[in-house]
This record gives structure tokens, sequence and C-alpha cells, in this order.
């Protein structure tokens, strides 16, 4: 490939562009935080299916008809569907209710989820204190096959990218539920798999020749992207594809899930190709240069 | 040369393999369980409380409330019904394909716990005093209406309390409520006001005693229709809960939704996977065909994994799935590529193909092992769905493992070895203006 960017020399830029997207994203994750689905809230949700066109009025009338008060009336599919949000637990009898009402009225009965925000919250909380166990358990692994600087830069790259779609989802006010940290998690899975595969291709070139000076630590980070970055793309784009076929083609309650998925795929190709590898490059660097500033004590031959 | 032998093998293994494929893929596609969100039905996770105070909820307390609901369900005659314990006050009850969910649901959580009480709402009697097994469902013989009748263990207690109740003063107050589900601040004289503005009380009936009555049998006579009257002795007979349980969490899932979901998501499914094959013959071209070969294997020994250990398919699984292939073709890119080089470096098919497959298979080891070992850790540490992502995860990236790499090395390996494909980098999608000499 007579390709010859330089992704080294630019780090910083990118340091830069993944540092204020972060900041971007804390600030709002502590203002308006995430819009959080009923799964984290208490909540119910009723799904409608009719044989029939569908009115955001008339779906109204019909559960104000049954003593109920709908928060928020979305149609759906051919406006023959109906995805209507409650505040508040919906109690048995309620379903119980709306259940036999629009099965006499549409031949379909309703589906119904009611739930208390502590279920969402425990399994958000434990997916988060698992991730962190797993970043720990990669953290050792790598240090072990490759080396520490390189376990260090893999893990901030996957928090970078797990982070991102918490915060993009915070920034477009797209809904948060239990799918949600399914594509968080498949992301994690995703991210550090891409990134091993670069420094793999790092280390493999390190073995070949001695690195004495930046310089060459530099073209090295380089030539080992550019090698594998034919497979970062093509990787990425077959998972994308995957991706872009469930966002369009998929039931509708996988939509968020597939949106998730597809701004952490972008963002997890981004950091190996460019946060990743260069932040290797600078903790290398430094490790290089305190070996060198002390070198007459350690080898007294000199 | 020209090896012809290696084709045949090539296509006697393919053959075999489709043959493999074809007989057992109606069996595992008709056999693999669908979970809900699939084909209707509900699921709900009871937390559970004690009934009386000083009571605690135990492990033993939880098995024994399974198997009461276990029980229950078999009155309602769902096939597969999930029951799990989880954590330590919890219970998940999933029923997949219930035609009536409204009664599932009242039958499930009802306490059943029966109680006789005086008009101050004192317990005479509870379920602990009615013999097991002893509901039935009969009719009144004057008025023809369905009743329920009942054996209690001590004939001697029965006329201690009805004489009790008999003694009570003033005029009127001399009868026996039976309710179902006594709720702590209910009150039967409260009741009463309700049913006397035309409301249905909570209390099931209240008979006056006019008499001692030393007997076991006691009917209850309440506004029953024949179903409710037998509905009733039937839970009675399955027992009551030791607890109480109070829903957390339910979602339910009508049948036609169920099925919409499903064709689209397959559907979905049809289409990313046809454009990845697409994508991977074009790049690729020979080894794209082996791509293709490999990938449909990895599809088939996933549902099958999945089948053989009984796995419930849902939704986000069918995701998970699709984008598995999306992900096991990662595997095939890192060796196509990687022969790729070796080939542009000047060297030989056959050299290329082993140096290839050589080098790329540390790196797929190793970023295989990292994503197993974070799969690991959410399978370890994480709850319910977490678990399950995490099973899926862990067996997706074993089934590419092994699919990509051997299958990789068999089937293209047969080809390179036929001579065939000596001196035609283009089969591998190499441009010979790129091949350096070596």
């Amino acid at each position: 490939m007579s390709f010859n960017y330089d992704f080294v020399k630019n780090r910083n830029l990118y340091f830069i562009i993944s540092a204020l997207l972060t900041a971007a994203g804390i600030i709002f994750l502590l203002t308006i935080g995430l819009k959080l689905g009923i799964d984290f809230e208490s909540g119910s949700r009723v799904n409608i299916q009719a044989n029939e066109t569908l009115t955001n009025e008339r779906v109204e009338e019909e559960f104000k008809s049954l003593g109920l008060e709908p928060e928020s009336v979305v149609l759906a599919g051919n406006n023959d569907q109906a995805n209507v949000a409650f505040k508040g637990v919906l109690s048995k009898e309620e379903i119980a209710k709306l259940n036999t009402h629009f099965e006499e009225k549409y031949g379909e009965s309703p589906s119904v989820s009611t739930v208390t925000p502590t279920v969402g919250r425990e399994l958000a909380q434990n997916a988060l204190i698992a991730v962190l166990i797993a970043s720990v358990g990669i953290i050792i692994y790598v240090a072990f096959r490759f080396e520490w600087s390189m376990a260090i830069s893999a893990v901030t790259a996957l928090l970078h990218d797990a982070f991102m779609i918490i915060a993009v989802f915070s920034i477009l006010r797209l809904e948060v539920d239990l799918p949600f940290i399914a594509a968080v998690l498949t992301i994690v899975g995703y991210s550090i798999n891409d990134t091993i595969v670069t420094f793999d291709r790092i280390r493999e070139n390190m073995k070949l020749e001695k690195v004495k000076t930046q310089e060459k630590l530099a073209e090295i980070v380089n030539r080992s992207i550019r090698e594998t970055l034919t497979r970062s793309i093509n990787t990425v784009l077959t998972v994308i594809i995957a991706a872009v076929a469930l966002l369009i083609f998929g039931a509708d309650s996988i939509r968020n899930f597939s949106i998730a998925l597809l701004i952490g795929l972008a963002f997890g190709a981004y950091s190996s190709i460019f946060i990743a590898s260069q932040l290797w490059y600078v903790l290398k660097s430094r490790q290089m240069k305190s070996k060198k500033s002390r070198p007459v004590e350690s080898e007294p031959e000199i | 040369m020209v090896k012809r032998s290696k084709i045949v093998i090539f296509f006697v293994v393919l053959l075999m393999f489709a043959a493999l494929i074809g007989l057992t893929t109606e069996k595992i596609v008709k056999g693999t369980k669908l979970g809900l969100d699939l084909q209707g039905g509900f699921e709900v996770l009871y937390e559970v409380k004690p009934v009386k105070k000083g009571q605690k909820v135990t492990e033993d307390t939880l098995k024994s409330t399974v198997e009461a609901l276990n029980s229950r369900i078999n009155v309602l005659g769902v096939s597969e019904p999930e029951i799990q314990i989880e954590g330590d006050n919890r219970i998940r009850v999933q029923l997949a394909g219930v035609s009536d969910q409204n009664k599932a649901r009242e039958l499930l959580s009802t306490q059943a716990e029966l109680t006789f009480r005086d008009v101050d709402d004192k317990v005479l009697l509870d379920g602990s005093d009615l013999k097991g097994n002893g509901a039935k469902q009969t009719f009144e013989p004057n008025s023809n209406k369905p009743i329920v009748s009942l054996k209690l263990k001590d004939a001697d207690k029965f006329a201690e309390i009805t004489e009790e109740i008999l003694n009570r003063q003033p005029q009127g107050e001399n009868r026996l409520v039976i309710w179902l589900d006594y709720e702590k601040g209910d009150s039967f004289k409260e009741e009463v006001k309700k049913e006397m503005g035309g409301k249905e009380p909570k209390y099931i009936s209240a008979p006056y005693v006019n008499e001692v009555l030393t007997q076991e049998d006691v009917t209850i006579t309440g506004q029953f229709s024949v179903e409710e009257a037998q509905s009733l002795a039937k839970i009675l007979n399955a027992g009551a809960l030791p607890v109480k349980l109070d829903e957390i969490y339910s979602t339910s899932v009508g049948a036609k939704f169920g099925e919409k979901a499903l064709d689209e998501t397959i559907f979905a499914g049809f289409i990313g996977i046809a454009a990845i094959f697409l994508f991977m013959l074009i790049f690729y071209r020979v080894p794209g065909i082996i791509a293709v070969l490999t990938l449909t294997i990895y599809i088939y020994l996933i549902l099958a994994i999945f089948y053989l250990m009984n796995g419930v398919l849902t939704l986000p699984g069918i995701a998970a799935l699709i984008l598995g292939v999306g992900m096991a073709v990662d595997a095939n890119i890192i060796t196509y590529e990687r022969i790729k080089e070796e080939l542009k470096s000047g060297k030989s098919v056959l050299s290329a193909f082993k140096a290839g497959n050589r080098r790329s298979f540390t790196t797929i080891f190793d970023a295989n092992i990292t994503t197993i070992l974070a799969a690991a850790v959410l399978f370890a540490y994480g709850t319910s769905s977490v678990k399950g992502f995490a099973l899926v995860l862990i067996i997706s990236v074993l089934a590419s493992f092994i699919t990509a790499v051997f299958g990789t090395r068999l089937f293209l390996g047969l080809w390179v070895q036929s001579r065939l494909m000596d001196k035609k980098p283009g089969l591998f999608g190499v441009k010979e203006s790129d091949i350096r000499e070596l």
C-alpha cells in the first residue's frame, strides 16, 4: 500500500479529541444525565398491536376509559402499533383489565412490562463492577503475555470506548434499557480484541530489530498500524454490516441495542487505530528515557 | 503438477459437512426453545416477603415456595415452566406460551392462605387446620350452586370455635367470616359497609352460626362460578404459599408480537450475513469462498451447541448470534491478510499459506483469549442476563476460533496443496504489481 500517513506524529490531536469528547460526556452525564428507560425507573410499558390504524388521541382515550393515565404514547409500525409508557407500576388488576380490554378490541393481547427501579439498577451496577474486574484481569494477562505499558493502554482504550457509548447516548437523549448494557459489554469484548491485534503486530516488529531511539519506535508503531490497517477496517466493516442490518430490519425492541453497537464499533475502530498504540508509544518512550538517564550504575563495565 | 486427489478430498469433506448440516438442521431449529419474547408469554420476578412477623425467608422457605409454585403451574397445564431462585429473596418465573396470562398471574401470586375469622377479624382457623388434598368443588344440594368443600383435621376444634361464635353478643355478630388472603388492615366491618353500597366484598363468605358444629366437613358458599370454585379448590390443594410474593419486575409479550419480532430479526440476520459473505467473496476471492464455508459451519455449530445445552434463544441472543458472525469473520480476515502479506513479499503460494497460518495463530489466540477472559469474568460476577450474554460470547469465540483456524487450514490447505492455485496470487486478491521480488 502506497500509504504513508504518520499515525504517531499527530497523536496529541487524537488525545485532545478524545479528551474533549470525554469531558463533554462527563458534563452531559452530570447535568442532564441519561434518559433512563423503564428498566431503570419505576414504570410500566404497554405495547399494543391493533388490526386497524391508530392515532395518539384514540389510544389515550382507550386508556382513560380504563381509568389509566398514559405518560406518553408513541405510534410504531404502520401506525397499527402503539408504545405506551406509564409512570409508576401498574397493578396486577390493572394489567388484567387492559389485557382483556385490548384483546377484545383488537384480537391481540398487548405486551406489558412493569419494573421497580431496583432490578435494572442492580443489573447495571453489577455489569459495571464486572467490567472493572474484567479490566483488571485483562491488564494482568496482557502484562504477562505482552508488557505492562500495553496492558494499561489497551484497557484505557477499552474503557474509553465503553464510556463513549454512554456519553453519546446521553448527548443524543437516547433511551437506555437493559439490552443497552449488553451492547456496551459486546463492545468491551470487541474493543479489546481489536487493540490486541495491533499490539501483537507491534510486539512482533519489535522483536525483529533493536529499538534504541524514539524515531525508531515511532516508525515501528506506524508500520504496525499500517500493516494491520486493512484487517482493522475490514473487521469493523463486517461487524458494522451486521449491526446495520439489525438496525434497519430487526425488531423494534433491539433498535437502541443496534445504535449503541454502531457507536461502540465506530469508537472501537477509532481507538485501536488512533489511541491505543499512540498511548503505548508515549508510555514506552518515557520508559526508554528513564532507562537512558541511569545506565552508568546499572552497568559497571562501562 | 496438479494433485486432483486433494480437490476430491475437499469435495468429499464438504459433502460430509453438508450432509451433517442438512440432516440435523431441521431437528435443531425445531427443537431449540424460544424465549418468551419470541413466542409470547410472561415473566415475573417476585420479591419474597415473610407473611408473619418474625418469620425469616430462608433457603428452605424459598425452596418450598418454588415447589408450591410448580404445583400451581401444573394446574395451568403449562409444559415447561422456568422457576429460579435468584439472590436470597427473589424468585423468577417464566411461562412461555400461556394462553390466559391474566389467570396465570392471579393463580401464581395468590397466597392462598385461607382463614376463618370472627367479625372482629380475629383468626379462629387457618390453613394449617385443613387436611391436605381435602378441597373439592361440589354443588349445594338445595340450590345446586357451586361450592367448595373442605376437610378439617380436628372436628373438636371446629366445635370449639362455632361455640365461641354462637355465644357472641349482640345478635347478628354470630358470623364466621371466611377470607382468602386476608391482608393486614382489612376489616370485616368495612367490607360489610362496602357490600351494602353494592360493591363486592373482599372476604369470600360470612355464614351465620346457629348451632355448635362438631364435624370435619366444612363448605364455603360464595358467589362462585363453577370454574372459580374449581380453581379455588385446586389452589387450596396445591397448598398455600409460605410467603408473600411481590412483583418487582414483570414483562408479558403477546404471541403475535413475539412472532413478528422473530420474523423481523431472522430476516435482518439473513440480510446481514448475506452482505458479509458477499464482502468476503469480493475482497478475498478463493479464501473468501472458504470463509463462507467456515462461517456457515460456525453458525451451524453455535446453533447445535445451543440446542445441546438446552439453551433458550431470546431476541438479544439472536442479535448476538448475527453479530457474532461479523466478529467470527475477524479470525478469517487476520489469516487471509497475513497470507496476502506473505504473498506480496514474494513467497510461493504454498509457503505463504504456511507462514500466514503460523504467524496469524498467535495473534488470533491472544486476541480471543483476552475476550474469553473478559467474558469469563462477566460470567462469574454477572447476574441473570449479563451471565447469559457472557455465555453466548464465550461459546461464539470458541466456535469462531475452531472454525476459522482449523477450517481454513483444512479447506484452504487442500486447495493450496492441490497446486491448482500456484502462481495465481490473483485468487487471493493480490495484484501481481504489489509483489516484491525476493
